[in-house]
């Protein structure tokens, strides 16, 4: 086993040299940060604009705000009309999207390599002049609530976890939805959307990534044509909204329209930048994965097959993020079990942890799984452009996507059971459960003749 | 698995997966040849990072199940759960204590088994010893029926609660009627409840045969290494048969509409028929045509109709879903439950002219500038290579079927659109599903 652990070991080393061998990186006098990755396999690039603004950021009142305002983007500046945006980029073969998320929002375009100027030309000039039309904003904000409505209203897991988060945390921005509260979508205003771009959409706020077939200094001398012109902001940095220390377990019953319960349990934890003890989030990461890395993993072993009380059953951690989280672990009971029957086995995986340590075989197992991982995570340009643009953005380095390994390489059997000891601890729970309400008249249908319209 | 749990909101949510072309500029070369019982194999070398893909496409997928329904997916499931002399626990932890990953999965014309593994020689040779022992010797153990059969019940119950879930499932019952491909993949609770391990073990004895196998090999190996990874892989299948043929789907002969109670805040509509087959005669026109109409996100006409001018839904799109025999042709969105009978009409209205006119020459010029110029992106990783080798071998296509499709896209004309959307898409003898609150 431990020679088959060295082998894999020398392989990453032997691909994570070569990689970072060619990442250049370097800051435009606006204050931009551009980082290239040269990657030649496939003649195509991925460009990715970050800003450092998210739900994260955003208070009472206005909460979705930056996730509409990602929307709006798309919606026009005094060059490019509405719309114009997504035909160019189709136009070029492109693929684009964007995403927000707690910490960040960030815009990307993958596209044939020579095409690479279009989204420049694109991204730096939405990144000082949009319009935010109302008549665009009034539309738009609409398709967002559609969007709530499918991801959250109507999904009973998605419902959960979001009130999940309302009492787990309670001075900490990570409870606000980053879709945002309805009455909020309902009473944003285009002002509102004004001042944030303002304040947020700068060049000295943003990370530019670009990963693929290209040549760095090409591409640096390309963001400085396009982005260098533009004028740098003030940004002020967010206020800490430090989250108070808990004092005692905390439950939300949740009841909406669903056939199975569903369990949430959180355990406030550190992360990366804010921990007292820097190895604490590495073996947090790892304790998630003796949990949940794989079929072999003590979820899988003892919870859906061995006592079989779930059919389904994750635990999380991100080491990465802009404030401390939580290590969560989610399940769904097979049918015939109950949520007591789920809470039990979990505590149990947990008690374990805690009273012995993880075996060297089973952490060796663990190393491997990651060790491979970050060899397979090479076949996606996109993902390599999402990790760096991701710890750049919470306020990390991006070669911590590299150096990773190497902690987690280092984590100790005790050194798991002591998070286990120190964080996994019922003054740090917080507990969602789904109380199922029935799916009434749900198979009551009927044919209509063709041509007869009812109303709906 | 570093960021496992982000929860991030893309602005499109991406159905064109469905419809994806098999696409390219400069085309992979495809290898090709048989092994010794009779599986066919494609390979791409892709010696640029240590690692293999293999996937092994069966023809076993829910059109296989007669009157069984969900006992192709249910075999498919199990084959991890106990092979030789390994139980599941053993099996995973062979496979992850080698870093490989081992993914089964099944739907109505296909199921498959995927391996990606490291070629450092240790840890590939018990990947692939594992892979080949799963695919040929799973063991059916009573005690793991059992257990997958409550996981697939806990799977249906959790479809039961999901609006799209529901529409959907009853959209392709009306649409296919009596054709195996009405049935959802995973059967019904009723059906899944009646199913016996026998089933399974003739399942897998009839299905699981090298004549019914395609193999497609893509990463760091040579020619030689992935012939013998072909080998190792299917020596223990015995020949077999390829399954028969399926029947044809009967078109629609009339509208119908169907309204379904549920307590969602939002309506779902789909709209559906019989559309197209792999390596249909009107493939092209009807896919370029399609990327117009609802296949190209935001750009496209329905985006632009529903969402961009009216803000009536986040996702609508459409698409045909090519298979072996006619799959279905789709157009779905969701809008709060009040504007249900307005997005029905702006949907039909864009459907109807759509039909009637075909696209305008610049549209058909952005789509074909669309699809031809990211031909690039849609073969820029092992992942995505390795899916359209699994259907060029699984579908018969031809091995030049990446080289010509830019060629193939270009050649079509508007008037070619028009003509098989009017042959083939009938917007008076569709099958519209509307669920949500019915009082709303």
């Amino acid at each position: 086993m431990n020679r088959i652990t060295n082998i894999l070991a020398m392989v990453l080393c032997l691909a994570v040299t070569s990689g970072s061998a060619a990442v250049l990186e370097h800051r435009l006098d606006n204050g931009m940060k551009v980082i290239v990755k040269q990657d030649r396999r496939a003649p195509i690039v991925v460009s990715q604009v970050w800003y450092k603004v998210g739900s994260s950021y955003e208070y009472g009142g206005l909460t979705g705000i930056s996730h509409v305002l990602e929307h709006m983007m798309f919606k026009g500046t005094e060059k490019h009309p509405p719309g114009e945006f997504s035909r160019i980029i189709a136009a070029n073969g492109g693929d684009e999207n964007a995403f927000t998320g707690r910490d960040y929002t960030a815009y990307f375009q993958t596209l044939a390599k020579d095409r690479l100027p279009v989204a420049f030309e694109l991204e730096a000039d939405r990144m000082r002049n949009l319009l935010l039309l109302d008549e665009e904003f009034q539309k738009e904000v609409e398709v967002v609530k559609e969007e709530r409505r499918m991801r959250t209203e109507d999904n009973p897991n998605s419902l959960t976890y979001e009130q999940f988060n309302t009492i787990a945390y309670e001075a900490s921005p990570y409870r606000i939805p980053v879709i945002g509260w309805m009455s909020d979508l309902d009473a944003l205003q285009v002002e509102d959307l004004r001042d944030w771009y303002r304040k947020w959409y700068a060049p000295n706020n943003a990370t530019l990534v670009v990963v693929g077939d290209v040549d760095p200094q090409e591409v640096v001398k390309l963001a400085e044509r396009y982005f260098g012109p533009l004028q740098p902001e003030r940004v002020a940095q967010p206020k800490p909204r430090q989250e108070p220390l808990q004092r005692g377990m905390k439950q939300i019953n949740v009841k909406a329209p669903a056939r199975q319960p569903y369990l949430i349990m959180g355990y406030k934890t550190p992360v990366i930048g804010e921990a007292d003890i820097e190895w604490e989030p590495y073996a947090l990461e790892l304790l998630a994965y003796v949990l949940d890395g794989g079929d072999s993993a003590r979820l899988a072993q003892n919870l859906i097959r061995g006592s079989q009380v779930a059919a389904d059953a994750d635990a999380d951690y991100s080491a990465f993020s802009r404030l401390p989280g939580m290590l969560l672990l989610d399940a769904v009971p097979t049918p015939g079990k109950s949520i007591e029957d789920l809470q039990v086995e979990l505590k149990a995986q947990i008690i374990r942890l805690q009273e012995e340590p993880v075996g060297q075989e089973e952490l060796e197992r663990v190393r491997n799984q990651i060790i491979a991982s970050k060899v397979y995570e090479k076949d996606s340009v996109f993902y390599q452009a999402m990790l760096i643009g991701q710890l750049e953005t919470v306020g990390l380095d991006w070669r911590l996507a590299d150096e990773y390994v190497e902690h987690l390489k280092q984590v100790t059997p005790e050194q798991i059971q002591q998070v286990a000891r120190k964080y996994l601890v019922d003054d740090r729970l917080s507990v969602a459960v789904l109380d199922p309400l029935p799916l009434e008249g749900k198979t009551a249908h009927r044919q209509v003749p063709a041509g007869v319209r009812h109303d709906f | 698995m570093i960021f496992k749990r982000n929860f991030m909101i893309p602005i499109l949510w991406c159905m064109l997966a469905l419809s994806m072309p098999l696409s390219l500029s400069a085309s992979p070369q495809i290898q090709t040849w048989q092994t010794a019982n009779g599986a066919k194999v494609l390979f791409v070398p892709a010696p640029e990072i240590p690692m293999v893909d293999v996937r092994v496409v069966f023809d076993a997928g829910s059109a296989r199940d007669g009157d069984k329904a969900g006992v192709t997916s249910f075999t498919n499931s199990l084959l991890s759960q106990g092979a030789g002399d390994w139980n599941a626990q053993q099996i995973a932890e062979r496979l992850e204590r080698v870093g490989a990953n081992l993914e089964l999965g099944s739907l109505r014309d296909m199921a498959w088994v995927s391996l990606r593994t490291l070629t450092e020689p240790a840890a590939m040779e018990t990947a692939l010893q594992t892979m080949a022992v799963v695919m040929a010797r799973p063991v059916f153990a009573a005690e793991d029926v059992e257990r997958e059969r409550q996981s697939i019940l806990a799977s249906l119950l959790q479809d039961e609660q999901s609006p799209k879930s529901v529409a959907q499932k009853d959209l392709y019952h009306q649409v296919f009627g009596q054709h195996p491909y009405a049935e959802d993949p995973k059967g019904t609770r009723e059906s899944v409840t009646r199913l016996q391990r026998e089933d399974l073990i003739s399942t897998h004895r009839r299905l699981y045969v090298a004549q019914n196998a395609i193999v497609a090999i893509v990463g760091a190996v040579e020619r030689k290494q992935a012939e013998a990874i072909a080998e190792q892989i299917t020596e223990g299948l015995p020949a077999g048969e390829h399954a028969p043929p399926l029947p044809d789907v009967p078109s629609l002969e009339q509208a119908s509409e169907i309204k379904l109670a549920f307590p969602s805040t939002q309506a779902h509509l789909y709209i559906g028929q019989p559309g197209m087959k792999r390596g249909d005669e009107d493939y092209f026109p009807l896919y370029v045509g399609n990327h117009v109409l609802g296949g190209s996100g935001l750009v496209s006409l329905l985006s632009k109709e529903v969402r961009e001018k009216r803000g009536l839904s986040y996702s609508v799109y459409s698409y045909f879903l090519p298979m072996r025999q006619t799959g279905i042709f789709m157009v779905g969105l969701q809008t709060k439950n009040a504007q249900a009978n307005e997005a029905l009409q702006v949907v039909n209205q864009t459907l109807r002219r759509f039909v009637e006119e075909g696209p305008t020459e610049d549209e058909l010029k952005a789509a074909k500038q669309n699809i031809t110029g990211g031909f690039p992106l849609r073969i820029a990783s092992n992942s995505k290579i390795i899916e359209y080798l699994a259907v060029i071998g699984f579908y018969d296509l031809p091995l030049d079927y990446l080289a010509t499709f830019s060629d193939k896209v270009e050649a079509v004309t508007s008037e070619q659109v028009r003509d098989a959307f009017q042959r083939r898409v009938h917007p008076d003898r569709m099958v519209t599903v509307l669920l949500g609150r019915l009082d709303q």
